[in-house]
């Protein structure tokens, strides 16, 4: 016993001297070792917080972030390349996977963009604009639902991730019976979509709508002036006005700057300059403001529904047989029945499944207001039936990219709240 | 003022660097002939003329053509929401051309995606790595001549190094030119 002791008192001693020895250095040399070393933590690509496949190489200096370097790219799967090698509609399916939480919002934003290449993009029938925009404000809510919801759910807030995840499932149920599938609906095609509304169909989103609100209210009563919630969030990832845009970022985050800039508003496609929705913005660009905005996007989005549901072409169940694609059998598929009895049906039947609609050379680039910010598609066509290249632009990559840039300096804990506030796929992200 | 009017004060500024102001579909684009310039232009759109949000940054392959490469470069304002965009060529010998980065901070992870996809080098670029592929991949998998269907690469780490296995499959054009079945063997022709 004695002797380890005397060890200990020895060795102690001896680390003071040293340390009152380095404190005493003017170059400081050895003032350095005694901040100790900084250690690199490798955050994902399998992790709660990651939402996915994004890996973070975080170099620590204590508890605090002094260099982050994101890598991504494990959801790769080439869709552009793929898209290169089929026809403009085989490529709808694609779409759905892109930001999986709110494929209907996809599907109608690469629809848009080839109707802006054959340039009947301004010429679609009402019934479809408007079942369009009920489709995508669907989509942002769900989208919305699960953002705010795992937002909650990765700084401890359970109850709240429940609450959202019940009301989503309902937005399922509503795609399900539209689309046939509940997440990969590919329900757009080039010229319209592929079925109109089914009988009841209109009335179960109006309840949807009735009981969302419900929900919502409650997460707000849950979070807004919850004290962990606000000390968690308020303060946390601050983005500028400036870095905002100069990153890049679109949608809620960048909306959360304070930056009032949305596609539906700035350049309104399918119907939105009919309805009326207010864009909400943050004013410091916090965690806080763009679970705030988040939460007002979904309110709104529930009143352009509401209207929608009102304005509809046709009514409900479209007693007065409104189209839902254009009319041009060189774009859309024409009825089976035609087909199985007129000559002209069947050569475009056989022209469009076999070949492709023949798109005129040009291009294109068209964004869509999604959930997560900007989907943008660069269409570049030498004519025929497929693209000659087709570039994806993402909002989750581009969000991301502020990443090193916005991480240091920042707790090893407020990293959690950072990615939670930016609600990502990566599915979108790596394409 | 619109896109066209910001396309004739650019054109104003550089004259014969820039051909164009093109329009289809509502969009206006102008060519920047030297690509060497192009960061140049960027900055003065940016600085002068308020084009503050580079929404996208894109190349495409024009294979079996010279220049091989064509940057297209979407512009756009949010205070005045007027939408540009811009393009320069670049040949297969030099792939190279300077980097905006230094104008846009986005354009960084968009320049690194272009020279992993296609192999663009852009010069004075702080950190050009691959970004969607893993370190150390030998092809550029966007380029025209490199097959749907992968290629084997001999990297032991990596699970997945062989081509895909999907035999047919529903791809039904390859737009290149006649050249598209020599590279793409399972490409579906008229005749199978």
């Amino acid at each position: 016993m004695s002797e380890v002791q005397e060890i200990q008192i020895g060795d102690s001693s001896a680390q003071a001297a040293a340390a009152g020895k380095a404190l005493s250095r003017p170059d400081g040399e050895e003032l350095q070792d005694m901040q100790g070393e900084k250690m690199v933590l490798n955050m994902g690509p399998s992790h709660p917080s990651t939402h996915g496949v994004l890996r973070i190489i975080l170099e620590l200096d204590g508890e605090v972030i002094s260099k982050a370097v994101p890598d991504i790219g494990y959801l790769h799967r080439g869709d552009e390349k793929i898209a290169e090698n089929m026809t403009w509609t085989q490529f709808i399916p694609y779409t759905d996977r892109l930001d999986y939480l709110a494929p209907l919002a996809n599907n109608v934003a690469y629809a848009l963009a080839v109707e802006k290449l054959l340039g009947i993009h301004d010429k679609l029938p009402p019934r479809c604009q408007y079942i369009r925009v009920i489709c995508a404000e669907l989509a942002r809510i769900s989208s919305h639902l699960l953002g705010v919801g795992c937002f909650a759910m990765d700084v401890g807030a359970m109850t709240v991730f429940l609450l959202t995840f019940t009301e989503r499932e309902k937005v399922y149920n509503l795609c399900e019976s539209l689309t046939g599938a509940r997440f990969t609906t590919s329900y757009t095609r080039i010229g319209g979509v592929s079925r109109d509304t089914p009988p009841g169909w209109c009335e179960s989103v109006r309840n949807f709508l009735n009981e969302v609100v419900v929900s919502i209210a409650e997460v707000e009563t849950m979070l807004t002036r919850n004290r962990i919630w606000v000390d968690r969030t308020r303060d946390v990832g601050v983005i500028s006005k400036e870095t905002a845009i100069d990153y890049g970022l679109t949608g809620p985050n960048l909306r959360g700057s304070g930056v009032e800039y949305d596609l539906r508003k700035a350049h309104p496609y399918l119907c939105y300059k009919d309805l009326q929705f207010d864009v909400p913005v943050g004013s410091v660009g916090d965690c806080y403001d763009r679970y705030l905005v988040r939460m007002e996007e979904m309110r709104q989005s529930v009143r352009l529904v509401h209207q929608c549901l009102d304005k509809i072409p046709g009514g409900y169940e479209n007693q007065a047989k409104e189209p839902v694609n254009v009319a041009d059998g060189k774009i859309v598929l024409p009825p089976k029945n035609r087909v199985m009895t007129s000559m002209e049906e069947l050569i475009h039947q056989f022209m469009l499944v076999t070949q492709g609609m023949n798109c005129p050379a040009g291009e294109v680039y068209f964004g869509h207001e999604n959930p997560k910010g900007e989907l943008g598609f660069y269409i570049n066509s030498r004519g025929g039936g497929a693209p000659y290249r087709l570039k994806i632009r993402s909002p989750s990559f581009v969000n991301l990219s502020i990443l090193p840039h916005l991480l240091p300096g920042h707790l090893m804990s407020d990293t959690v709240a950072i990615l939670g506030s930016f609600d990502f796929v990566m599915g979108e992200c790596d394409r | 003022m619109n896109a066209l009017d910001f396309a004739n004060q650019l054109k104003g500024k550089f004259g014969d660097l820039l051909s164009g102001p093109t329009e289809f579909r509502g969009e206006v684009c102008l060519t920047v002939v030297d690509a060497g310039k192009v960061a140049e232009v960027c900055a003065f759109a940016k600085q002068e003329l308020g084009f503050n949000l580079l929404v996208d940054l894109s190349s495409v392959d024009n294979y079996g053509e010279d220049p091989r490469w064509t940057l297209v470069y979407e512009l756009y304002g949010i205070t005045h929401a007027a939408h540009l965009r811009l393009k320069a060529n670049v040949s297969e010998e030099k792939s190279e051309l300077p980097t905006v980065s230094g104008v846009w901070r986005t354009a960084d992870w968009h320049e690194r995606e272009i020279y992993d996809m296609m192999g663009i080098r852009f010069q004075g670029h702080p950190d050009l790595r691959r970004i969607l592929m893993w370190e150390g991949y030998p092809y550029f998998p966007l380029r025209k001549d490199f097959p749907l269907a992968g290629r084997p690469t001999e990297l032991p780490e990596i699970a997945f190094t062989k081509t895909a296995p999907i035999e047919g499959g529903p791809f039904v054009t390859a737009p290149g030119g006649r050249d598209a079945i020599e590279r793409e063997p399972r490409v579906r022709t008229t005749e199978n």
